[in-house]
């Protein structure tokens, strides 16, 4: 558990004040298949709140221009909402304004850290990248969970640079299997890269067993935060972790941006990722020299809207309270997946009865496919995940093919969850029950139709 | 509680070819094989064309795999409607099939054509179910093209 205390103290939001978070959010009062929306699919993505579409709004229409770039009155004013973006940014997380790097999204994020990796592993950076040159013998840690996000990018990192992938297996129950950390985690051991929330499982990673292990052998620790900022108050410095990343659009925040968090020691020692302009001191035709992180990191154009509209974001949780969100969503978290295990044929996947679980639920109906599951609940308005949610390796272990997931946030209420209850009890009904088995003689009722040839 | 729509993606004979599947499970000899994968939804199917020996007829379609309710059907419905006839005639019912589902149900199937797989049209409305509708079909196509070249 690596919730704070306070989270376990705050009071979960009453029922009158998630109404009155749901009158923020245009989209939560619209219908579908003439049924009110239930949208329980904040996982894969966040509905958004007026405020956050006000701030972009209002940007783009008294301030837009270019930052870092220009003296014109409206670039200076830009830049300066731009900059403080990132400061709430990074006052959200306990983090150094120079430690926050603006990116499309947490795959991108990944990406980053991966790439640069890689261009240190060929020589980029010079003396003060070496010590994050990979070569064979070296090894990447990762974990059975990773979203596809958390996972590619390091195969793709370890076959650059001839590096071992190995990665922390899982138990039946969705927890890391920590037992042989001391083996996984050793001397040849460069990078541990897990997942701080299982966007699949909904299990919360115990951070500081495995960074105080990646510390002992002096490897590198990123951490992909996409389902833990949304969901509960991230502190990066007390975590001590050396990255962390994750996404503004499954926070309120607006597509297109997202945050690297990088400790500012590290990302000035970076060779850069993306290059080009706007992250570099002089150029001449032969070379380049780079400027300190954050800007280093930064090439081109940025993505301003979005980030005034995630610092928007990040103020409207902010004056919800992250302990109060959390409480609400551990809450509705119990709920879903005690009402599904109690639905005959359902298996829910990860933390068992009373273990903590963040406020979503990925479940299985036997014998019914989670497309069908899915179709069947969207005539009823309700959205849910179908599919692998990006997680096939974890999948494949848990002996599922696929799952439909729940995922609730702030403005959830208890009665839609109570809609999603009710509706997968009669998924079954409707279905029939589980194949029986093929048939080799041709389906006797079918009329003969079969047309010439 | 269902509605229209839904009772006509999920006829009565699709939930009964996905529960009961026709040609389902392979067997020794076939002439050529496809896999297909959705990668939407990770949805999976080998299926495996049988020649009369000598012939370009289609003696039996064999197939394997996972799938949701549509998919299931439609490996089966395909698997009843094609079972006996030649590889181009089977083209021309994929052909015929995929211009049904590619049209947002504004194409009427052709009962000649596709026999109980018009059943399926009612997917061709939901966007994100095509692929499912179309997995086999799809397999089949690629099945054909192989023996051909064999
Ligand atoms: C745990 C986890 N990691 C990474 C990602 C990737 O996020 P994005 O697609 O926004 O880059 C997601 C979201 O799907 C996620 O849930």
């Amino acid at each position: 558990m690596t919730m704070t205390s306070s989270q376990t103290v705050a009071q979960p939001l009453t029922h009158s004040e998630i109404l009155a978070i749901r009158e923020d959010f245009p989209i939560l009062s619209t219908t579908v298949n003439a049924h009110p929306l239930v949208y329980l699919d904040s996982g894969a993505t966040s509905q958004k709140p007026r405020a956050v579409l006000d701030a972009e709004r209002t940007f783009l229409e008294t301030e837009n221009s270019a930052v870092h770039r220009g003296a014109h009155t409206l670039a200076a004013l830009a830049t300066e909402t731009f900059e403080n973006a990132r400061a709430t940014v990074a006052r959200f997380i306990n983090a150094a304004d120079d430690e926050i790097v603006w990116t499309s999204n947490a795959t991108e994020g990944l990406n980053l850290i991966a790439y640069a990796f890689s261009n240190a592993s060929v020589g980029r950076g010079g003396i003060e990248a070496k010590r994050f040159a990979l070569s064979p013998g070296d090894e990447i840690l990762v974990t059975e969970m990773e979203h596809h996000a958390n996972l590619i990018p390091w195969q793709e990192l370890a076959a650059r640079t001839g590096a071992t992938l190995r990665f922390v297996p899982i138990d039946d129950g969705g927890s890391l299997r920590l037992e042989s950390l001391d083996e996984l985690v050793n001397a040849r051991t460069r990078i541990v890269a897990f997942t701080h929330v299982s966007n699949v499982l909904g299990v919360i990673n115990p951070v500081e067993l495995l960074v105080a292990r990646a510390r002992a052998v002096g490897a590198l620790v990123v951490l992909d935060a996409c389902q833990s900022a949304p969901h509960f108050a991230l502190d990066v410095a007390a975590l001590d972790v050396d990255f962390a990343v994750f996404s503004g659009h499954k926070m309120l925040g607006p597509t297109g941006v997202g945050v690297l968090y990088g400790r500012s020691e590290l990302l000035n020692a970076m060779p850069p990722f993306l290059t080009g302009g706007s992250m570099i001191t002089t150029v001449t035709m032969e070379s380049a020299e780079f400027l300190p992180a954050p800007q280093r990191f930064e090439a081109g154009t940025q993505r301003v809207s979005q980030a005034i509209g995630l610092a928007a974001a990040i103020d409207y949780l902010d004056a919800v309270g992250m302990d109060r969100i959390a409480a609400h969503e551990s809450a509705l978290g119990a709920k879903l997946a005690d009402g599904l295990r109690a639905i005959p044929g359902v298996r829910v996947l990860g933390p068992g009865p009373g273990e903590a679980r963040v406020g979503l639920a990925s479940f299985d109906v036997a014998g019914i496919h989670s497309h069908d599951v899915g179709q069947f609940l969207d005539d009823r308005g309700i959205a849910v995940r179908v599919g692998h949610h990006c997680t096939q390796p974890l999948h494949r272990r848990l002996g599922v093919v696929s799952t439909t997931r729940a995922s609730a946030y702030l403005y959830t209420t208890d009665d839609e969850v109570d809609e999603l209850l009710a509706g997968v009890a009669d998924v079954s009904a409707f279905f029939g029950a589980a194949r029986r088995g093929a048939r080799d003689e041709r389906p006797a009722e079918r009329p003969e139709m079969r047309g010439t040839l | 509680m269902t509605s229209a729509e839904l009772n006509g993606l999920y006829q009565q004979m699709i939930l009964d070819h996905a529960r009961t599947p026709y040609g389902f499970g392979l067997t020794e000899g076939a002439i050529s094989r496809s896999h297909q994968v959705n990668p939407t939804c990770g949805d999976e199917i080998t299926l495996e064309l049988h020649l009369e020996p000598g012939t370009d007829v289609v003696s039996s379609v064999r197939w394997e795999g996972h799938g949701c309710a549509i998919s299931q059907a439609s490996a089966s419905l395909f698997a009843d409607l094609v079972d006996g006839l030649p590889m181009p005639e089977i083209s021309t019912r994929i052909d015929s099939f995929r211009e049904v589902m590619r049209s947002r149900g504004t194409i009427d199937p052709d009962e000649r054509l596709l026999g109980d797989a018009v059943v399926l049209a009612g997917a061709s409305r939901y966007v994100a179910r095509v692929k499912c509708a179309m997995l086999a079909w799809v397999a089949a196509e690629h099945a054909i093209s192989l023996a051909k070249a064999a």
